[in-house]
């Protein structure tokens, strides 16, 4: 278009653009107010609760406010390698004082354990010592404390102290890790027999990939079939691929259960048919084998959807054109239907994927030691631990990494491609 | 015209999907090289079947298929060397032009220069020269088309077989690619087996052109004959218009007989007639009777004008004639034009030749 093109107006000589925004208006003010409601439910159930996790799981405001003064002083405490100046300890002093009037020592205790353990010993002896009056305020109060108990000599247990001072913490995402901060501010890692997190996460991941292998490798075929059956055929098909997304998740769990145990219905089979012998069972549950069977079988559904569904706009004419140009039947196949059911690939793969990853009952149920996952931990920590800011975190990083794949993905193949239908 | 007049042939082939219906029965057809012959018939005719069969993508039920003598009836469909424009083009969309165009070349490994230089001339051919690197989608669907029809000659295939092709093109673009197809068959002078259900396609690409119907080729000849010489009463009715008398034969000589209608009698060309007492339909093209008849014919006879409907090139005016009111009439129009008027009585006449006496519907 030339520089020059004059603008266009109306017959009453308002400018095109804006008589057409005028007369857009009404029409986007309605679409909006049609999606306001389903904003504002996003917001409150999603983006919110992502906020307060967030929140949660780097929140720890509890010691800074029960230590104010503590901490003000501890500011002034120079040389850390030495046990700090008289100070610091009439401040913690007189900020324990207060929390045993207002009855919260107890968590402090706890909160302090968590840091370093041993607190919980020293903090109630210095309890009882204030609950008998024993202290003098009027003496030293670090000589009086360091006496209570050989710990409170120990340089370590205040530097512990002075670490929980910050508000916020990315101590939770760095047990996550199996990573702490260490002593001097650096991050350290756990010892090697304590690397639990590490993993769960990377069976996590392993689960999650081999689950959507086998689910893209038994779900192709079916789609296929689904997509160039005759109607007939291909309705009953789909019930099959669609009765186990009607039936509850507990239920089919529960059968594989029956299906997998050492006295179950498979191994029956294999001692019927002479694979195994009766004394000799294979453990097919309570392990990763159980898992991937019982996480495949529930997860195919998300796999078979989207490929059947781009399988379905794969016109039959291209497989014979490619054939009567002279290539065989794989070729045809590899050159002209594969590259075109990518899109749905894409999207099956992504779904089974990032629902394989923070999969819960099955491998709850089914997984037993060795095949549960990192999503069976968070519960964990939400239920029996209670430590929910912990369980926070951890989630917030399952999260991100699946943001992290889907961001990948979005690089390698492309959003644009997914197709779901 | 080509060297062998039996370079495909159909020997006795019968064609069942359920075991129970025959959709192509007992076919006989010789396809000479270089021919460009069409398959056309209503839809459930079998001529797709037909195609389908050749191409390999159907097994014939009985009877053999023969390529260049060979049978081919086992050979698989990408071993057969037999280029194939389909319905909907089939077009690669995940390919550009020249991907399509390359894809029948790649797969019989040619190499690179030569592969280049045949989808050039492919691209030529179809005056697609310069759209090597658009996608299918970004085409029109005269380009398409093209493209499709490149891609099915362009790896120099013995035979080509056209599905249908313009089916989903518009009319004027429909007509342009009927000369364009022609034209390429002219110059490459490769066999071409093309299916359609449009009689005017057919006559104007064809050299022969077969009729199904039922399973059954009806007639097999050139365009003209076809038209002018029906040998039946399917194809009359089928090609082209057709104004009908249903009668008795009541005299039979060796070029004419005498067909009693309800409450006359006309002359007319015995074509599957035989002997008096037949039940006969008697078929008239409609620019075959003359409005007032300047010489001598020996069918002449006065109708009442129903209905005049302007055509442009042509006008049709339908008349009361015989007992029958839909006798058509197509009139040219030129400067000397009658003044044809609804309810006014005019004299119309044929030749007894042009009236061919078939079978009865």
């Amino acid at each position: 278009m030339s520089s020059e093109t004059k603008q266009i107006l109306t017959t009453d000589g308002i400018p095109l653009e804006v008589s057409l925004k005028k007369a857009e208006k009404k029409n986007k003010i309605k679409a909006f107010l049609l999606a306001a409601p389903l904003l504002l439910f996003l917001v409150i159930t999603y983006i919110f609760p992502i906020g307060e996790m967030f929140m949660r799981s780097v929140d720890d405001r509890m010691v800074t406010n029960m230590l104010p003064k503590t901490f003000q002083e501890m500011e002034k405490w120079e040389n850390l390698e030495e046990l700090p100046p008289e100070e610091v300890y009439r401040a913690f002093y007189e900020d324990y004082k207060l929390l045993v009037e207002k009855q919260q020592h107890g968590k402090l205790g706890q909160r302090l354990n968590k840091e370093k353990n041993g607190f919980n010993t020293i903090t109630k002896k210095l309890f009882r010592q204030i609950k008998r009056k024993k202290i003098d305020e009027s003496a030293s109060l670090k000589e009086q404390i360091n006496k209570l108990h050989k710990r409170w000599r120990n340089v370590e247990y205040w530097q512990a102290i002075k670490r929980t001072a910050p508000p916020y913490t990315m101590a939770k995402y760095l047990k996550g890790m199996d990573m702490y901060l260490a002593a001097d501010g650096g991050i350290a890692q756990v010892e090697e027999d304590r690397r639990i997190h590490r993993i769960l996460w990377l069976r996590t991941l392993e689960i999650a990939f081999f689950v959507t292998l086998f689910c893209f490798l038994m779900g192709y075929p079916i789609a296929h079939l689904l997509a160039t059956l005759p109607m007939k055929y291909s309705n009953l098909l789909m019930i099959c691929v669609l009765l186990p997304f009607w039936t509850s998740l507990l239920v089919r769990t529960a059968s594989w259960m029956i299906l997998l145990q050492q006295q179950g219905i498979v191994n029956d089979f294999f001692v019927m048919i002479g694979l195994v012998t009766d004394d000799n069972r294979p453990e097919m549950m309570y392990n990763k084998v159980g898992t991937y069977v019982a996480m495949t079988q529930i997860l195919l559904p998300f796999m078979v959807l989207p490929l059947y569904s781009v399988m379905k706009t794969i016109s039959p004419s291209l497989m014979r054109a490619g054939k009567s140009l002279g290539g065989t039947p794989f070729v045809a196949f590899w050159k002209v239907y594969f590259p075109l059911t990518i899109p749905g690939i894409g999207a099956g793969c992504l779904l089974v994927f990032i629902l394989a990853i923070g999969y819960y009952i099955t491998p709850a149920l089914v997984g037993g030691a060795s095949g549960t996952l990192i999503s069976n931990q968070i519960a964990f920590h939400m239920k029996t631990t209670l430590d929910w800011s912990f369980a926070s975190a951890m989630g917030l990083m399952l999260l991100t990494g699946v943001l992290v794949i889907y961001w990948i993905y979005n690089k390698l193949v492309g959003v644009d491609n997914i197709k779901l239908g | 015209m080509g060297k062998n007049p039996e370079f495909v042939k159909f020997d006795k082939v019968d064609k069942s999907y359920d075991g129970k219906v025959l959709v192509v029965k007992d076919l006989q057809l010789d396809i000479a090289e270089g021919e460009f012959i069409t398959m056309l018939g209503p839809s459930g005719s079998g001529k797709t079947t037909c195609l389908m069969m050749l191409a390999g993508f159907e097994t014939p039920t009985h009877g053999e298929i023969l390529l260049d003598g060979n049978i081919i009836s086992n050979i698989p469909p990408h071993k057969r060397g037999i280029g194939m424009v389909f319905q909907n083009y089939a077009l690669f969309p995940h390919m550009t032009v020249y991907e399509n165009l390359a894809f029948p070349l790649r797969v019989r490994k040619v190499d690179k220069d030569e592969i280049d230089k045949k989808v050039d001339k492919a691209l030529s051919m179809v005056s697609l020269n310069g759209f090597e690197t658009r996608m299918p989608a970004q085409l029109s669907g005269g380009q398409q088309q093209r493209v499709a029809v490149a891609r099915a000659l362009v790896f120099d295939p013995a035979v080509v077989l056209m599905d249908e092709p313009l089916g989903a093109l518009d009319k004027n673009l429909r007509e342009s690619m009927q000369y364009e197809i022609k034209h390429i068959h002219e110059s490459i002078g490769v066999t071409v087996v093309y299916v359609t259900h449009d009689q005017s396609e057919a006559l104007t690409m064809s050299n022969r052109i077969a009729v199904f119907n039922d399973g059954k080729v009806q007639q097999l000849s050139n365009p003209a004959e076809l038209y002018e010489k029906p040998v039946n009463s399917f194809v009359a009715e089928f090609i082209g218009e057709n104004n009908t008398f249903n009668g008795e034969v009541v005299d039979i000589a060796k070029d004419k007989c005498k067909v009693k209608l309800a409450n006359s009698e006309i002359l007319a060309n015995p074509i599957s007639v035989k002997s008096k007492g037949e039940k006969t339909t008697v078929s008239l093209r409609p620019e075959r009777a003359l409005i007032n008849p300047t010489g001598e014919m020996d069918n002449m006879f006065t109708g009442r004008i129903e209905e005049v409907i302007y055509h442009g090139d042509h006008t049709r005016v339908r008349l009361n004639l015989l007992g029958s009111s839909e006798f058509i009439l197509k009139v040219p129009n030129s400067t000397s034009n009658l003044e044809l008027k609804v309810s006014q009585d005019i004299n119309i006449g044929w030749n007894s030749t042009d009236a061919r006496a078939l079978d009865p519907k």
